[in-house]
């Protein structure tokens, strides 16, 4: 979409040491996503995942290594080049984040207002417009954050973190919290905005359903740093005791069979 | 896919199939206000439904792709890959969906009058459930004090530690610079009548009756009955009080007793401090300002029947207290949800206690002043 060719790191982590006290989250991460890809990032509890998600997007100075972010390394950046990047960055917090006493559609304007100077009725407009791409009914934009269930807070939210069109979506636990129908729903709106607006995704996540449905790759955080990033095929086979306990229990099992019958599904439906 | 970055025009053109818009350069939010004047202006030439062309644009977002969905209506857009199509389909579907219909304002003097009616009849409805409230409170009270085991004494210790001891200092140093103030400016008026020496009455009066209590009162009212509320709220608001009621605990016996026992210990023992210390400030200046001697002060201090001012100023304390310690916890019970409901409601507790404090204090000078005393 910006002239660069598909394939190419937008997100690329070297060398990471993030540390709290004496308490070391990683040590030596290194992390590669490309341009367009959905990457889903998996972990035990503590294993560091936000940690990792806040140091890449740099609301977390890391105590060593670098992160380079649509080429800009970021934790050298000067505030402007900082800014530049952030602009091309859409964040999703695990709750929402919505500023509480904005509307939806207020809210989706905060970084329109922040970052360029439209015109109201445009801003009104292009307010709608995301609102609209992120799955909400036209209503919703007058709401208040108080008075959306769950599932619409996770996409207003969404609304806003498109509302720049970002170049990649960082997605904290987008499907937490919400019922497996929402979920999938939530699941085939990433897929979507992702076909659509040429999105790469990160995104850090606990459901299985969503891994085997929407993510190209999967980056498993375990002993400190990246364990293997890969595909699902090549993931559920490496050898490590907790990537199998995560992908060959009986959740991990129930998933992987439930994404086969939806392909299977899929291939007759395309065929019929 | 151009690499520059260059501000996106169209112009229009004519081939054998008739008029279209070329479109090249970059539609991006960066651009949208002068290409949505563009658009505007393109199709005032053409008329909407225009054929685009979009073979030779550069980058595009949502913001461009919506302008040349505007500006193309029903009619093609042409040269678009599989991505650029499967934006603008996106764009397209989005902006199908039915605008929302904002809110109409209504007349600005009918909105006045009616926030006013709001207004009113809220601060009725906030006096009812206070009235209730404190009956529930008294009830449940009368239900405890009979009974040992519910007495909940070390909750009552720590919240007479939090709401009394910890709260002595500043209601010490204000009170002692008040009674100064107090002095000073009624020195500055008496003298010229040769009267400086009444400056020990009037701060024997004020502070003994009004000024001990009533300051003690609003410094509580702005830390101890806000923290209630806060405290309480924060719990409602993560449903602590439903786990209380679903445990078949008395939310009322569990929190708002402790703190009510604690305030109406505390609130009395404050006061004398508070007297005392706006006594001795007033008296510091009138020894070392005003030519009062010690013995002089003390002297004319014993002169002033004082004790029956001290329990007149006394007895407003535990009203204070039960007040102040009702208001906060109510406020707290009637926060909802969101971290801002417990910012409004806390406010609201710190407004209303002040209030009724100083009410009270009116009512309670006017009855003292009826029957003499």
């Amino acid at each position: 979409m910006s002239g660069s060719a598909p394939g190419e790191v937008v997100i690329e982590v070297r060398g990471l040491r993030n540390q709290f006290g004496a308490q070391v989250v990683h040590d030596n991460l290194d992390l590669d996503i490309r341009r367009g890809e959905i990457v889903g990032v998996v972990g035990g509890s503590g294993s560091g995942k936000s940690v990792l998600l806040r140091s890449i997007i740099g609301l977390n100075r890391p105590a060593a290594g670098s992160v380079k972010l649509l080429g800009q390394e970021m934790t050298t950046a000067t505030e402007e080049q900082r800014a530049a990047v952030e602009r091309r960055c859409g964040v999703l917090f695990q709750n929402g984040a919505l500023f509480s006493s904005l509307t939806v559609a207020e809210n989706t304007m905060v970084p329109m207002r922040e970052h360029y100077r439209l015109p109201q009725p445009m801003m009104n407009r292009l307010a709608a417009l995301k609102i609209a791409l992120a799955g909400l009914p036209a209503d919703a934009g007058a709401k208040y954050p108080s008075e959306l269930s769950g599932g619409m807070v996770k996409r207003a939210a969404l609304a806003r973190s498109i509302a720049l069109d970002p170049d990649i979506l960082f997605l904290d636990e987008p499907t937490a919290g919400l019922d497996p129908i929402g979920a999938a729903a939530f699941d085939q709106l990433i897929l979507t905005l992702r076909e659509s607006l040429g999105l790469t995704v990160f995104l850090i996540t606990h459901d299985l359903d969503t891994l085997y449905t929407i993510c190209d790759r999967v980056a498993v955080l375990s002993q400190k740093h990246v364990l293997i990033a890969d595909t699902l095929a090549k993931v559920e086979r490496y050898p490590d005791t907790w990537v199998q306990e995560y992908f060959q229990g009986p959740r991990g099992r129930a998933a992987e069979l439930a994404a086969h019958k939806a392909e299977a599904a899929n291939g007759l439906v395309h065929r019929g | 896919m151009s690499t520059g970055t260059s501000a996106g025009t169209a112009t229009l053109q004519r081939n054998a199939d008739g008029e279209f818009v070329a479109a090249s350069g970059d539609w991006t939010l960066a651009y949208a206000p002068k290409l949505a004047d563009l658009v505007a202006d393109l199709k005032r030439k053409a008329g909407a439904g225009t054929r685009v062309d979009a073979g030779a644009l550069g980058r595009v977002d949502t913001a461009g792709a919506g302008l040349l969905l505007d500006l193309a209506g029903k009619a093609e857009i042409r040269g678009l890959d599989d991505n650029r199509r499967a934006l603008f389909d996106a764009v397209a579907k989005a902006q199908a969906a039915p605008a929302a219909t904002t809110a109409k304002r209504g007349n600005a003097l009918v909105s006045v009058l009616a926030r006013t009616g709001a207004a009113a009849e809220q601060i009725a409805r906030d006096g009812y459930q206070l009235l209730g409230f404190i009956g529930l409170v008294l009830a449940t009270l009368a239900r405890c004090v009979i009974d040992p085991r519910r007495w909940r004494v070390t909750s009552l210790a720590f919240h007479l530690e939090q709401t009394g001891l910890d709260a002595v200092p500043i209601v010490v140093l204000l009170n002692f610079l008040v009674g100064a103030v107090v002095a000073f400016l009624g020195a500055t008026v008496l003298k010229d009548f040769g009267a400086s020496i009444f400056t020990v009455e009037l701060i024997g009066y004020s502070f003994l009756r009004e000024f001990g209590v009533l300051l003690t009162a609003i410094l509580i009212a702005g830390r101890s009955g806000s923290a209630f509320t806060a405290q309480i709220g924060s719990m409602k608001s993560r449903e602590e009080i439903d786990a209380i009621r679903t445990l078949g605990l008395d939310p009322v016996e569990v929190l708002v007793l402790p703190r009510l026992l604690a305030l109406l210990i505390a609130m009395p023992l404050l006061t004398f401090l508070a007297m005392l210390a706006g006594i001795v400030g007033g008296a510091v200046v009138c020894v070392f300002a005003l030519d009062i001697s010690t013995t002089m002060f003390v002297t004319r201090f014993h002169d002033l029947a004082a004790v029956q001012h001290f329990w007149v100023g006394m007895s407003k304390a535990p009203i204070f207290a039960f007040l102040i310690a009702s208001i906060g916890c109510l406020e707290g019970f009637k926060v909802s949800g969101s971290a801002e409901s417990v910012g409004t409601h806390t406010t609201s507790s710190v407004v209303q206690s002040i209030f009724v404090a100083i009410l009270v204090d009116a009512l309670a000078a006017i009855f003292y002043m009826e029957i003499n005393v």
